[in-house]
């Protein structure tokens, strides 16, 4: 049953033929709707075309070609008949439509919890606004506690990129300049894949997020972890590591607790809590992390990530260093 | 009017006299030789130059549809970097879009119309000859940075800021800005040698409800073109301004970003239209001629299709319902993207009934014509469901609308011309397309088609964006893009056919006659091909199937064809009322000049100089197009006669 749910891309990561939030089922319903109308009205065309080619249709001889053309019935009430159905079957959709967009435009509750999304070429920054020692940063993974509405501010940090998690909610676009403002809302636990939905440069393929719903305790255990900064009294080489990481890494990413507070990438404080790497382009395993490191223009052509040319040496201490951001 | 009918008898003569067609020969024929070629403005020629140049693009775009549809057969492939991939997309999305879907019209109109009116040419041929010259130009401007691995890259919307020099640096979108303005001059030049055709060429007694739908077809896109260009054309020059000075027009405060969304599809949408309407023509004018009867419903279909074009500039926001506009406004688009599917469903039914109420005889242009109305309702149905706003929020960028779009440009552009070249190149060289091959052909399109785009809708709905140049594993999209990688390689195999059947044909066909369907249409009454100066004498018409009276029997008037007025005293055209078609002036037409080909090499040169910012050769640019326009507009000739020219 789980294959063929699979097969026909009931459950697949990112289908929206079945949804998992009030800001999706509505309108999931209408598009299979809509769906099934449109192969009805084509089913009905291409039974109507096919019908009067066979039953009118004659083998293309010279007679056939050459025969007198006549006056013949003047048809009109084919246009009338069908033109009355189609505005029908329009006004249906009209209405369905409107209804649908009125249950997923305007929000029903008070958000629970307001996060500031913000897309960069390519990958998620997620901020979780709050009080000090409270707000922090992390990338390409958002976690919201289930059932509950959740508000998205959404801002753009370089080009046009759009956020979509297709079994939460449709798009929206994140234009530089602008903050549009989408819902999320989780029924059921679970890791629901997204990607940015506007074409953004050479990495569009390679942006993918991550929603991670969570029952609401282990949100909250989630984001009490989150807040703390990074661990400190480092074993030696973690602390060698600390250092390469200050000296190559620093000036880009963010590491709470430490000298390191870049920000044109992910902040890495607790990267090691994540589940990919590059916005879903790598696992996030030590040995991705590390060829991620070592050359990521051969992983994911055109990021932003340049070459570190580390040696050998260095790169063990900053894998040592890297695996204490837990 | 009076001077008409003071005409005596020198200037009516028989269409079958030798002597006339002799005289009119000498009067119309394009020169031999290089200079000959270059300086024709023959419609015919012109209409030739533009199919065939346009089905070069079409090849160039399908070949990169290819190589990407290679890159996307299976998951994580590396066949491209993605820059290569994105420069791909672009390339096909602008080509077939900009250099085929709208030339391959503009070249079967420019042939077919003043045949089709009764006229000996349209209106302005010398600007017709300077709108091809300078789209092959603009064609070439586009492809110069491809070829050196600079192509456009930000797709053929090229959305700022991405297209902007900060995220995009290099000539590439220079190049494509450049040359899209380059080609808007050609659009627009064409159009509106198309509009004063339509309201003063056509033949005496072709009053505008006796026009083919073809004629209507072309002159709606050709008015919406006209209103159209200039929003992207202008786009593209603040574009390159704000690129290559500095300024910030679109800058990222203020939401600018949104200005150039603005532009483009103010344009974009009902540019869409313009590339179907005169398609939908085609059809409309060529599946009467096969089922044996009168279209159903002349008058609902004309008058649909222009409603279509006024609804397609009110819808250009459905290309924008995730970009955050208020619902109030998404609401209105959404139902008038909805409702334009109204006047549509007319043609369709229209089309329909003619099959049904009709003794169609089943050829290749047949076949192409009646599948073209299936293919036109699943486009149809699937931009109904992009035109609900929420649902529209998933569907957009997926694969759905990559699927919606190439039922719309494909069903109701490619079917039809096809369709079109198969009903029309026995007028086009003297020789029948073979049907045999003809059916191979469509049979292959058809299935070749329909497998590489319909899996597409799926691919959609469950998720695949567009623009992406490869994707993982595990999202359940493998097996349905290995299915439309196949596809598209039959789709590609059926134009081989289609051009293995021309090339044979060209040398082997059967030799067509004059009217070889039976048609009732004008360009069916004189040879195949058709004289330089198109019909010997001037036709008078009396009613919308001239070549059809005496088997419909409509009323007792009968058009005539065999007799009329000759204007063989230098090169002549007959102009007539813009409503009623009464004749009222004799004009006289310009003969073969290069000034239009020298006018669109400065103009080329021009737009070279801007790119490579060599301001000497924008000057040089300059100085040949005044010198081309000095000498266009010289006064050397009275430009409408007031009295017929005796002898």
């Amino acid at each position: 049953m789980n294959r063929l749910a699979w097969g026909v891309g009931l459950t697949t990561p990112m289908s929206y033929l079945r949804t998992y939030g009030p800001r999706a089922d509505p309108v999931t319903g209408l598009t299979w709707g809509l769906t099934i109308l449109s192969l009805a009205v084509i089913a009905i065309v291409t039974g109507l075309v096919l019908a009067g080619v066979l039953l009118r249709g004659r083998r293309a001889s010279a007679a056939a070609l050459a025969a007198p053309a006549e006056r013949g019935a003047s048809g009109l009430a084919w246009i009338s008949i069908g033109l009355g159905l189609t505005v029908v079957t329009l006004v249906g959709a009209l209405i369905w439509t409107m209804q649908a967009l009125a249950m997923v435009d305007s929000p029903l509750t008070p958000p629970h919890l307001t996060l500031e999304i913000t897309s960069h070429q390519w990958w998620w920054e997620a901020r979780y606004p709050g009080g000090p020692g409270q707000s922090f940063a992390t990338a390409n993974e958002i976690h919201i506690p289930v059932g509950q509405p959740v508000m998205l501010k959404l801002a753009a940090a370089d080009v046009i990129h759009s956020f979509w998690v297709p079994s939460l909610t449709g798009k929206t676009d994140m234009i530089p300049g602008r903050v549009n403002i989408a819902w999320l809302q989780a029924d059921r636990p679970g890791v629901y894949r997204g990607t940015c939905g506007e074409y953004c440069g050479v990495q569009h393929a390679h942006m993918a997020l991550f929603v991670i719903a969570q029952p609401p305790a282990d949100f909250e255990a989630w984001r009490r972890a989150q807040t703390q900064p990074a661990a400190g009294g480092l074993a030696p080489d973690a602390g060698q590591g600390a250092a390469v990481f200050a000296a190559r890494c620093a000036s880009c990413h963010t590491v709470r607790g430490s000298p390191a507070h870049g920000a044109d990438g992910p902040d890495l404080t607790h990267l090691m809590s994540r589940t990919t790497l590059a916005a879903g382009a790598l696992p996030n395993t030590i040995g991705a992390l590390m060829g991620w490191i070592a050359n990521p223009q051969a992983l994911k052509p055109g990021a932003r990530m340049p070459a570190t040319y580390l040696s050998g040496p260095q790169l063990a201490q900053l894998r040592a260093y890297l695996e204490t951001l837990r | 009017m009076s001077l008409l009918e003071d005409a005596q008898d020198p200037v009516v003569g028989r269409a079958d006299s030798a002597a006339l067609r002799d005289r009119l020969k000498a009067i119309w024929e394009t020169r031999p030789g290089l200079v000959g070629w270059l300086s024709s403005v023959d419609h015919k020629e012109i209409g030739l130059r533009y199919i065939v140049t346009a089905l070069v693009f079409l090849l160039l775009g399908g070949v990169e549809a290819l190589v990407m549809r290679l890159q996307l057969a299976g998951p994580n492939e590396r066949l491209l970097t993605p820059e290569q991939y994105d420069q791909l997309f672009t390339m096909h999305g602008l080509t077939m879009i900009f250099l085929y879907a709208s030339p391959i019209l503009t070249g079967f109109s420019n042939y077919l119309w003043p045949l089709l009116l009764g006229a000996r040419d349209m209106a302005f041929p010398r600007l017709n000859a300077l709108s091809y010259w300078i789209y092959l130009a603009a064609g070439l401007f586009l492809y110069a940075g491809f070829v050196v691995g600079a192509g456009p890259d930000a797709g053929w919307f090229d959305y700022v800021p991405y297209a902007a020099q900060r995220y995009n640096p290099g000539v590439n979108i220079d190049i494509y800005a450049l040359g899209l303005i380059l080609l808007g001059v050609s659009t627009t030049v064409g159009a509106a040698n198309f509009v004063v055709t339509f309201l003063r060429m056509r033949a005496p007694g072709m009053s505008i409800n006796r026009t083919p739908i073809l004629i209507w077809g072309t002159l709606t896109a050709s008015v919406a073109n006209l209103l159209a260009v200039p929003s992207v054309s202008l786009a593209f020059f603040l574009l390159w301004v704000d690129r290559q000075f500095g300024t910030h027009i679109f800058s990222v405060a203020d939401g600018q970003p949104l200005l150039w969304q603005h532009l483009f599809w103010m344009f974009g949408h009902p540019w869409v239209y313009a590339i179907v309407l005169p398609a939908m023509g085609m059809v409309s004018d060529g599946l009467p001629t096969f089922c044996r009867r009168p279209l159903v419903g002349y008058t609902p279909v004309a008058l649909s299709t222009v409603a279509t074009m006024v609804l397609g500039f009110g819808v250009w926001v459905h290309h924008m319902f995730a970009v955050g506009l208020p619902t109030l406004a998404l609401s209105f688009f959404s139902g008038a993207s909805l409702f334009i599917t109204i006047p549509s469903a007319v043609a369709v039914f229209a089309w329909t009934a003619t099959i049904w109420l009709g003794r169609p005889a089943i050829t290749t242009a047949f076949l192409y014509f009646a599948s073209m109305i299936v293919l036109f309702v699943i486009g149809g149905v699937s931009g109904v469901m992009t035109a609900s706003v929420p649902v529209d929020w998933q569907l957009t960028d997926t694969y759905f609308v990559v699927a919606h779009l190439h039922y719309v440009l494909i069903g109701i552009n490619v079917f039809p011309v096809v369709g079109a070249a198969y009903y029309w190149f026995p007028k086009f060289t003297g020789r029948m397309l073979s049907e045999k091959l003809g059916y191979w052909n469509f049979w292959t399109m058809f299935a070749g088609f329909n497998l590489a785009f319909f899996p597409m809708h799926v691919l959609g709905l469950v998720g695949m964006p567009r623009r992406i140049y490869t994707y993982p594993d595990g999202m359940g999209w493998n097996g349905l893009n290995l299915v439309v990688s196949i596809g598209s390689f039959l789709f590609a195999a059926s134009f081989l056919l289609l051009l293995v059947n021309i090339a044979i044909s060209l040398k082997r066909g059967k030799a067509a006659g004059p009217n070889p369907w039976a048609g009732p249409t004008l360009e069916w009454a004189t040879t195949s091909p058709p004289p330089p100066y198109n019909f010997a004498v001037i036709p008078t018409i009396a009613s919308r199937h001239p070549l059809w009276e005496a088997e419909l029997r409509e009323t007792d008037d009968r058009s005539r064809l065999d007799e009329g007025w000759r204007l063989d005293n230098g090169r002549l055209a007959m102009a007539t009322t813009p409503l009623d078609g009464e004749p009222n002036l004799i004009v006289r037409m310009p003969a073969d000049t290069l000034t239009p080909f020298v006018l669109a090499v400065g103009l080329s040169i021009l737009f070279v100089g801007g790119l490579t910012q060599i301001w000497a050769l924008a000057g040089l640019g300059i100085a040949i197009c005044i010198g081309a326009l000095l000498a266009w507009f010289w006064p050397s000739r009275p430009p409408v006669f007031t009295e017929p020219a005796g002898g």
